[in-house]
């Protein structure tokens, strides 16, 4: 059994977009250690419930890790302190007795706040619209082995894909720069032979929409690698870059 | 213009302004260790580049290399910082294998153009500048005595001191540049990344100490 413990959370409110936002400060009691993240957020918004205070509002769905709406900047790192893992695999027993946790929302012009900790994140919708599919018609579904890909070649394309579009590289770089989701999933196609014909002109059409949404410029930090809870690796960046380039000088 | 109109396209101006801006670096620092060995072999260096036609125009590129990196530089800070937004995290953490030099490079270039003007005061105003005004007892020894001039600047152990920490800043900077210039022209992937960290590290390193070399010894030079 992890043991029960006591702390001080700092939480981000804030009403609309345009309000001024500040920090609410809440005395947490005995939440055990097996407690997620989440659920300590959640037996705090059924206590502000219960007071008749308005409820924290955060986003989360599936609470397993896949599906990406969970978010939160916790004490300095985008789904908080543990590597590999989404603010819902987080647990109490990560924190200290006595600690005082700081949440708050992805800070970044292309997500702007919806209300307290929930940001908007559409802008990677758009992004996937300018280019993230396949548009040729690729009929039935062939046998397996009809076309032959490279176990290495398709271990990338699973890496690249294993991008949940969370979000949190864009709320890790200090540039607010999105290329490490775009870059992913420029990859999981241009890597496959799907992809391939349309490759040039999808890391086109998608650099340019991430630019038009107003995020920053890739200066390699490799803040976003870090924090990045599927681990996603810059080297995607490297080959959007490649692409992008090729694809100009052909122009 | 691609070149500057998206994100890629600005950053592989800085790239290849950069790496340009190394290869400089790499025979300036060359030039300065003949000094090292020998007093006459590096005024006949000064004499050769002075305000020959050719020194003159490698000069006007060098400058429009310098200039098109830092308007870049500046350019592209401003559109960075827009992009994080008008609130700042509260609490911010640097994750482990995140370099200081990569989220400071604004800063450490800053240093560098200061040290730059410096550098411009003590020897370029004195040696190529003036042979081009027609004046070149102007510094008070001769324009091309480039070895004279490296010993009267490091006589003044202030100068000195400014020197190593702009040669210092250069290194941060340079470490984080190199390899990011690679990976912004897309030759990069999760083995070449180490590589290229790895060159970065001994490249700049050798460029630092080469250049720190000669002020050390001049230093050392003028208190014997």
């Amino acid at each position: 059994m992890d043991k029960n413990i006591s702390f001080t959370l700092k939480v981000w409110r804030q009403n609309g977009p345009k309000e001024k936002g500040h920090f609410d400060t809440f005395q947490m009691k005995d939440i055990p250690g097996d407690t997620s993240f989440l659920e300590m957020l959640d037996i705090l918004n059924e206590q502000l419930i219960e007071e008749g205070k308005e409820p924290i509002v955060f986003d989360h769905d599936c609470r397993e890790g896949i599906c990406g709406m969970c978010s939160l900047y916790i004490n300095g790192h985008p789904h908080g302190p543990a590597t590999g893992a989404t603010t819902c695999q987080i647990y109490m027993r990560r924190f200290k007795d006595g600690d005082v946790i700081t949440v708050e929302p992805w800070r970044s012009a292309g997500f702007p706040v919806i209300k307290d900790l929930m940001v908007d994140r559409s802008a990677y919708d758009k992004i996937m619209q300018a280019g993230g599919f396949i548009s040729i018609r690729t009929g039935a579904p062939q046998d397996a082995n009809a076309i032959l890909i490279p176990k290495p070649v398709a271990d990338e394309a699973m890496d690249a894909a294993s991008c949940i579009g969370c979000g949190a590289c864009v709320a890790a770089c200090k540039n607010g720069s999105a290329m490490l989701f775009v870059s992913a999933k420029v990859s999981q196609l241009n890597l496959l032979p799907q992809g391939k014909p349309e490759a040039l002109r999808r890391a086109k059409a998608m650099l340019s929409k991430m630019d038009e949404l107003g995020f920053g410029n890739c200066t390699n930090t490799r803040a976003c690698e870090a924090e990045c809870p599927k681990c996603v690796s810059i080297s995607n960046i490297a080959r959007l870059n490649r692409d992008f380039i090729k694809a100009k000088l052909k122009d | 213009m691609w070149l500057s109109n998206s994100s890629i396209g600005r950053k592989v101006v800085m790239s290849v302004t950069g790496i340009a801006l190394v290869l400089f670096l790499t025979f300036h620092m060359a030039m300065n260790c003949v000094a090292l060995f020998s007093g006459e072999a590096y005024n006949m260096v000064c004499e050769f580049l002075g305000a020959n036609w050719y020194a003159l125009v490698a000069t006007l590129a060098l400058a429009a290399l310098f200039v098109i990196h830092i308007i870049y530089a500046f350019w592209l800070t401003m559109q960075n910082r827009a992009a994080r937004g008008s609130e700042r995290y509260a609490v911010n953490a640097r994750p482990k294998n995140v370099e200081w030099a990569s989220q400071n490079m604004l800063v450490l270039g800053i240093i560098v153009i200061l040290g730059l003007a410096l550098h411009f005061a003590n020897f370029w105003y004195k040696m190529q500048f003036a042979e081009i005004i027609g004046n070149p007892m102007m510094g008070g020894l001769h324009a091309a005595d480039g070895y004279g001039y490296i010993m009267q600047t490091f006589s003044n152990p202030v100068l000195f001191v400014l020197y190593i920490v702009w040669l210092a800043a250069l290194w941060f900077h340079l470490t984080h540049g190199f390899w990011s210039a690679m990976q912004t022209l897309g030759w990069n992937n999760t083995i070449w990344i180490n590589r290229w960290k790895c060159v970065s590290n001994v490249y700049s390193t050798i460029i630092v100490l080469g250049f720190a070399l000669v002020a050390v010894v001049f230093f050392v030079k003028n208190l014997c």
